[in-house]
């Protein structure tokens, strides 16, 4: 059990690697990354059961996690390697040529960690789906957990995988949703609105839960909620109300933090703003 | 030619009872079909193992994505719906979490071609082949009749990595005998010949072994291949022929583009040119019609495969 200090002084680490990373590369997406950090760290640090040491593809025995919106691989690596997935020094390889840490996440290099490749979008739950049903067929009562972008909802693809596992009780999924109202084009209500989310996944058979996705107290209250929900017939959606770029100020709820990395000037302004608590890579 | 049509039956038919067959052999067989189990022949295996199917409704990208995630526990997950919809429809969701992802999905695909008849060219995929043979990773194969597709299935489910397995609609001639072996990978070598060598591949085997007949009465030699795996193609057993004859015809159900033709002519340029034709669709669409109909209209019958022989024969 970590106490909601560590957990927050580990999400300021991730999000110092994260803008280290992008400014490293000189290419990435800062944004989404920073916006998914809390919610993260709650899961891989508190929350799943899971055995970075040894990984295995089929996690028989473990909660399993899948990330959908690849984009956000910054955040995404650094607690994989935080947790123990890789060494946390191989986050400097970040989009250089022969990595294991690809643009957008990616089995083929074989990092620990990852079971799917992602960042063409709306795919992750889908396949989320079909690892809950072999957890299934398995007798395996471990939980499968998915992110998604908010923008990423305008797939089709996510919509079909809402109606399945709605409609065919898929109950060992924790699926959430990046809620932070932003896109490469601009604010979400501009750009194609989403409107009204809770009622939409609660329509298609969702138990549907909505939480700060920044504050780690009610991230874990909401999880343990979730968790709770599991086995009772229904899939599970958490709508986590975020921020884009959380945490450095000049990148807070501005859409061009998407996928532009920061400078060296912005780099030192925003590192600034975060506590170097478990050493930098 | 030393072979007798055993009965006439679809290739899909041979899908379903190699799936049921396969299922029994190995638990961790799973199927999953997007709203077309009948036209899939997948019932058989749905009553046998219903905990073990998976009817996802129209959603072909979920069902691909759906067959991704069930490989991750160790399920081998076979997705069943038309060759159309297997392929260009899906075509992202196969490259991203089956193909990159190295995920050891089959996807199988009935309809492929024109032969599924009267539906018309919206359902008639004659680019199917080119795009599956163009993921890195990615096996092809076309099988020509009940028994090989049965065959095949079962082969597929030994093999680990992500298939394409393409077959068709209509009752076709059966005449690969049950025993003979098949194996991913390698070329059969139907007919032997001196004179010229034709590959086929799916339907249009059943055609060159009727060219065979027909050659020969007019004296000529033709050895006949069926490459059902397209890709990797068995580039070794194509050379073994052609060092013999000299020359080749490929004879194919699918666009001149892209297809088995353009792997062959592929493997001779880079390695040892010979004359080649192809018997394929002249990269147009398909249209309405009865399934011989249309065979007929788009140049994919014996009489085509004899044509293109006299043709390369005058190359040599």
């Amino acid at each position: 059990m970590s106490t909601i200090k560590e957990l927050k002084d580990i999400s300021s680490q991730v999000r110092r690697d994260i803008i280290r990373m992008v400014h490293n590369a000189a290419s990435g997406h800062p944004g989404g990354s920073l916006s998914i950090t809390d919610y993260l760290v709650a899961l891989y640090f508190e929350v799943m059961d899971h055995n970075p040491e040894k990984f295995d593809m089929d996690g028989i025995g473990q909660d399993l996690f899948f990330l959908s919106n690849g984009h956000t691989s910054p955040a995404f690596y650094s607690v994989l390697a935080r947790s123990g997935y890789f060494p946390v020094k191989e986050l400097a390889t970040f989009r250089k040529i022969h990595s294991r840490l690809q643009g957008h996440p990616a089995t083929m290099e074989g990092l620990p960690g990852v079971r799917v490749a992602s960042g063409s979008l709306g795919q992750g739950l889908s396949v989320a789906i079909g690892a809950a049903l072999a957890k299934k067929l398995n007798n395996d009562d471990k939980t499968v957990y998915c992110l998604t972008g908010d923008g990423e909802l305008d797939e089709g693809q996510i919509w079909e995988a809402v109606t399945y596992a709605g409609g065919k009780n898929v109950d060992n999924i924790i699926a959430a949703v990046d809620y932070n109202h932003k896109q490469i084009d601009g604010d979400i209500e501009d750009v194609l609105p989403l409107l009204d989310l809770n009622a939409k996944f609660t329509a298609f058979g969702w138990h549907v839960l909505e939480t700060d996705g920044h504050d780690m107290e009610k991230l874990l209250e909401t999880l343990s909620i979730a968790k709770k929900e599991t086995g009772k017939g229904k899939p599970v959606m958490i709508l986590l109300h975020t921020v884009m770029g959380k945490g450095v100020d000049f990148m807070e709820n501005d859409h061009k933090w998407h996928g532009t990395a920061p400078n060296d000037e912005q780099t030192e302004k925003a590192l600034a703003q975060l506590l170097e608590t478990l050493g930098d890579f | 030619m030393k072979y007798d049509i055993l009965n006439y039956a679809d290739t899909r038919s041979g899908f379903g009872a190699g799936l049921l067959e396969a299922g029994k052999r190995n638990d961790n067989i799973v199927a999953l079909c997007a709203d077309l189990t009948g036209s899939l022949k997948m019932n058989a295996f749905a009553s046998e193992f219903p905990e073990r199917f998976f009817q996802t409704g129209i959603s072909e990208a979920n069902m691909i994505g759906m067959a991704a995630g069930l490989t991750i526990g160790g399920k081998i997950p076979f997705t069943g719906t038309f060759a159309n919809f297997s392929t260009a429809r899906v075509y992202d969701q196969v490259r991203q979490v089956v193909a990159y992802s190295q995920k050891n999905v089959k996807i199988c695909a009935s309809h492929a071609g024109i032969s599924l008849g009267e539906d018309g060219a919206t359902h008639q995929t004659l680019e199917d082949i080119a795009l599956m043979k163009a993921l890195p990773g990615m096996t092809v194969i076309n099988t020509c009749d009940f028994n090989q597709t049965k065959q095949a299935t079962i082969a597929i489910a030994d093999y680990e990595g992500p298939v394409y397995l393409r077959f068709g609609r209509p009752k076709v001639p059966n005449f690969i005998p049950e025993d003979m072996p098949f194996e991913i990978g390698k070329a059969i070598v139907l007919e032997e010949g001196t004179d010229v060598t034709v590959i086929a591949t799916g339907h249009l085997v059943w055609e060159a072994l009727l060219a065979f007949d027909e050659l020969a009465k007019e004296g000529i030699s033709a050895e006949i291949i069926n490459i059902h795996t397209i890709k990797p193609l068995d580039e070794e057993a194509i050379f073994k022929s052609l060092e013999k004859t000299k020359c080749v015809v490929t004879a194919e159900e699918h666009n001149i583009l892209g297809g088995l033709g353009e792997s062959v002519a592929g493997v001779l340029a880079r390695n040892k040119p010979y004359p080649m034709e192809m018997v394929a669709v002249k990269d147009t669409f398909g249209q309405s019609g009865k399934p011989d109909e249309l065979m007929e209209y788009y140049g994919l019958k014996s009489k085509n495969i004899v044509e293109s022989v006299k043709k390369v024969l005058k190359r040599k």
